[in-house]
């Protein structure tokens, strides 16, 4: 089975103390450290494991810079076969619908039976898996916790609000978005990134992939970047654990919480 | 010398010469041991290098204090002792048992210069010795069938209990015992009974016992007798010697080899592989233990000397909180897995395929349930070592990409940002900014200033609120007792202590080079620190570095100099105990500082618990170990803190950042709130600090 695994380049939530710059205009980003989005992270395992499984291979795609050519590299570490970069300035500023028509057309180059993204990005708006399907015109499914292979078939498990399981049945070629917790993704490190560090990743321009500027440029424009003011309903509770156990208590009682 | 009784050698059965059985006996037992030590030396030659061949002056001494002189048996009081009488008991009996095997083929062989005073001196002991040794399998099979030490039981997932396979060693050790006095105590009854001259016996030995039993047992009777030990003992001495490499009795043979190679140096790790660089590692194929012949030549020797007699988990505080790790079933698996692919029967067999290790003799869980505490290795009678084989497994299943989700995090971090949380790099000094009016601290990170002494702090010391608190303790002592002192700053990363120990060498180079790089720069005449992982690392796996020490030792020299004088605890009412972290105890043999350093306040109350010094008990692990959420009953910090409990004490004092969070922890989970408190040695000097 050939599977794409679409990745992305983002900001680590855990790793950063993120603040908002001057101009509002985006977060500050000059004492960032980046890795890969966790979700793609589990959408990349779940493609090498059914690999593994079912022959194939696994090719993992993103839009981007020279930078992020780590996170290509790190995936294929883990034992993905090839990458593939889609940079250029045109793509700059690109929004959701920018990036899925982008990669549309990095999908219409290859020969892909499965499509993998993460369910959505630390820095996104999970978008793009569903309007990548919509462009291909193949069938979707979002939030995927399980995936059995079947004959030019799959049958996918779909968390359900509140804990509920769900099961469908989907035919290929189409498009997942994958939610942590499919897998336990393999552990990558120095040496399994220098290993792989010599490999070519192609690259590709709009002119490679025959996309027009104007077909990529932003419809939707961000026009603020803000840490929202605090509301009054929020009391922050301040001083030592006991302390604010105390004062928690306090309050519940006064409140007729507690009785 | 005349003799009333036919020695084996002139004997005839049915017109047979006995002297046929003596032949032929030795003759076959010696081909068929040769051809099992043979497959047993198969594997070892397959075997990762190692670098044994050093040091050798050391090594006899290790020889002789731990094979000969039985060093570590005592340890365990009653089984040692029994251990140490069949031991030395086997050690004057082996000649008797040579001598004897020839004399079943010339009646009157005598061992070159025992034929005089030394002979009738060996004689004499010898009967005692074979009386000693029976009386010492008497208890040990009492032991074993009846009073079943717990430490001997085998859980249903490691297999069969092993007491069977024990006792009929006991019975085979106890037979050529009983045949070798019998041998000799009928010839000694015929001649008194003929009025010939008879050999002395020990007076009260088992042979002289059995000697006055015979005297009136007729001469034919005796002959029978004296022909029938002597088979006996002949076939159970070659069927033992054969049988000692089947099983648990192989340490009989290789625990004299494996106590010469075991390990000198204590607190370090082996190299990925002997004889590679650190630059070189880069080049390798693969890294650490996945199939069996990746582990060196000297861990296969450890799988087939280990006696199974568990001290090592007895003492393992993952076993004790019910972690799935024992490291006694470590070496036995292995062992078994070794007699498995190699096998000696039928004659010809081929040698099967090593399989991975993790997921059939080994678990990953297993294999992560190890805090290296080293206290297995520290009772080992014979010197068998397991951090190295954890932490070669632990290489095996990193570079495989087997890594538990919980410890992915803070090694992505590290690689990151130098520290497990993942906190900025620029925040690393943050600590010192509630420093006292008095202390400086010079922070050199900035590039401009040096400083004489520099303090390595370590991640947890520099980012964690309460740990904070020990970098500050630390600081006031060094300012105060005069030291120039400075930091690193954002240029210091976590030492990698752990990095290492948990399998991820390349992270681990990778910090160990960024630290030297920053410490060589600083200029700094000397190191300490505050932490014992960090002080293990950097003493133990850096090189080139100024020379370092751990906080207690600097106390410990300063109060004996005057330059730190410590006011008394006169009437706080507390008793305080003093908890051995692994890393500054038994990995670096720094035991007496932190006492001499508590001892130095005048009037403090202190108790040792029953687990102390070298038998101290792991808190539950420090640096990644943090972030490992492994599968145990209870945590190793609530049963070290009802230890400081039974012992009397209301605090415990630690010397590391690790074993006081999990203090802290373990005493709220063993709702000891209020009754007992943690504080690490330097908030306490601090305390006391004039």
């Amino acid at each position: 089975m050939e599977i794409l695994v679409c990745v992305k380049r983002v900001p680590d939530s855990a790793e950063n103390e993120i603040e908002v710059n001057g101009e509002g205009s985006d977060i500050e980003r000059d004492d960032l450290v980046y890795s890969v989005n966790e979700w793609d992270n589990y959408a990349v395992e779940e493609a090498i494991q059914i690999r593994d499984n079912v022959g194939g291979s696994v090719t993992v795609v993103t839009v981007g810079d020279d930078e992020s050519e780590e996170v290509l590299r790190r995936e294929m570490a883990m034992g993905v076969d090839k990458g593939l970069l889609l940079a250029d300035d045109a793509f700059e500023g690109a929004d959701g619908k920018g990036i899925a028509g982008l990669l549309k057309a990095a999908v219409e180059k290859g020969k892909y039976d499965l499509i993998l993204s993460g369910a959505q990005a630390d820095d996104g708006a999970a978008q793009v898996g569903g309007m990548l399907a919509a462009m291909l015109d193949y069938p979707y499914a979002s939030l995927v916790n399980k995936i059995e292979v079947g004959d030019g078939k799959l049958t996918v498990g779909r968390e359900i609000e509140g804990g509920d399981q769900e099961m469908n049945e989907i035919a290929m070629p189409c498009v997942l978005s994958i939610q942590t917790g499919i897998n336990e993704p393999r552990y990558v490190g120095i040496r399994g990134i220098r290993k792989v560090a010599s490999l070519e990743i192609p690259r590709l321009g709009a002119a490679d992939l025959g996309v027009e500027a104007a077909a990529i440029g932003a419809k939707v424009k961000r026009l603020d970047y803000f840490v929202p003011e605090m509301g009054d309903g929020a009391d922050m509770l301040e001083g030592s654990t006991e302390e604010i156990i105390a004062k928690l208590i306090e309050l519940l009682k006064a409140n007729g919480g507690l009785k | 010398m005349e003799n009333a009784l036919i020695a084996p050698a002139e004997y005839f059965i049915f017109f047979i010469p006995t002297i046929v059985f003596s032949l032929l006996i030795p003759v076959i037992g010696v081909a068929i041991f040769t051809y099992i030590m043979a497959l047993r030396t198969a594997p070892l030659i397959k075997a990762a290098p190692d670098n044994r061949f050093d040091r050798i002056p050391q090594r006899i001494y290790h020889v002789l204090k731990l094979w000969l002189g039985q060093y570590r048996q005592p340890r365990y009081r009653l089984a040692g002792v029994v251990h140490m009488m069949i031991f030395a008991g086997f050690l004057i009996l082996s000649i008797r048992s040579c001598s004897l095997v020839i004399i079943g083929i010339s009646e009157n062989f005598v061992m070159l210069g025992f034929g005089g005073l030394l002979g009738d001196v060996y004689n004499f002991l010898k009967d005692y010795a074979a009386t000693v040794v029976l009386v010492a399998c008497g208890i040990a099979a009492y032991r074993r069938i009846v009073v079943k030490p717990a430490r001997y039981a085998v859980p249903a997932k490691y297999g069969k209990d092993h007491t069977a396979e024990a006792v009929f060693v006991l019975g085979l050790i106890s037979t050529l015992m009983i045949s070798e006095s019998l041998f000799e105590a009928s010839s000694v009854a015929a001649n008194v009974q003929n009025g010939l001259h008879a050999e002395f016996l020990a007076p009260a030995s088992l042979a002289w016992l059995l000697k006055s039993a015979l005297l009136s047992t007729p001469v034919e009777t005796l002959q029978a007798v004296h022909i029938v030990a002597y088979y006996i003992h002949d076939l159970t001495f070659f069927f033992f010697l054969c049988f000692l490499p089947l099983g648990k009795h192989f340490h009989v043979i290789t625990s004299l080899f494996n106590v010469f190679f075991m390990r000198i140096d204590r607190g370090n790790v082996k190299p990925v592989v002997y004889g590679i660089q650190d630059d070189q590692l880069d080049d390798l194929e693969s890294f650490g233990v996945k199939k069996l012949e990746d582990f060196t030549w000297k861990h296969l020797l450890d799988f087939y000397s280990c006696a199974d007699c568990g001290r090592c988990s007895d003492n393992c505080p993952a076993n004790a909180v019910g972690r799935p790790l024992s490291p006694r079933f470590i070496s036995i698996k292995g062992r078994d897995l070794i007699f498995k692919n190699y096998p000696i029967y039928p004659y010809g067999s081929r040698f099967k395929k090593s399989d991975a290790l993790i997921g059939s003799i080994y678990e990953e869980d297993e294999i992560w349930s190890c805090t290296t505490c080293g206290a297995c290795e520290q009772e080992c009678p014979i010197g068998i070592e397991y951090i190295d084989k954890i932490v070669d497994l632990r290489r095996g299943m990193v570079d495989e990409g087997m890594v538990p989700q919980s410890l992915q995090k803070p090694l992505r971090a590290l690689e990151k940002r130098g520290n497990p949380w993942g906190k900025m790099e620029k925040k690393r000094a943050d600590w010192t900014k509630d420093l006292p009016e008095d202390v400086t601290v010079t922070d050199l990170g900035k590039g401009k200033d040096s400083a004489e002494s520099l303090y390595f702090v370590d991640s947890i010391t520099s980012y964690d609120d309460r740990m904070q608190e020990i970098g500050r303790a630390t600081a006031t002592i060094l300012s105060r007792s005069g030291a120039d002192v400075g930091i690193l700053g954002k240029r210091e990363k976590d030492s990698g202590n752990e990095i290492r120990r948990f399998g991820e060498e390349m992270l681990f180079q990778t910090m160990k080079e960024m630290n030297t790089d920053a410490i060589v720069d600083s200029g700094a005449k000397q190191i300490i620190t505050a932490d014992p992982h960090a002080y293990n690392a950097l003493k133990n796996d850096y090189s080139g570095l100024p020379p370092v020490e751990h906080i207690s030792q600097f106390i410990a020299r300063n109060v004996k100099s005057g330059a730190i004088r410590l006011t008394g605890a006169a009437g706080d009412g507390k008793v305080y105990t003093y908890h051995d972290p692994c890393y500054l105890g038994r990995h670096n043999d720094v035991y007496e500082d932190p006492r001499t350093a508590l001892d130095a306040i005048d009037g403090l109350k202190r108790v040792e618990m029953k687990r102390c010094r070298d038998r101290s008990f792991c808190c539950g692990g420090g640096g990644l170990m943090l972030f490992y959420e492994p599968e145990e009953e209870q945590r190793m910090g609530v049963l070290r803190v009802e230890m400081a409990a039974e012992a009397g004490a209301d605090v415990i004092v630690t010397a590391c950042p690790f074993c006081l969070v999990n203090m802290e922890d373990a005493i709220k989970v063993a709702g000891l709130e209020g009754k007992m408190e943690a504080i690490d040695l330097s908030e306490l000097i601090v305390q006391h600090m004039q």
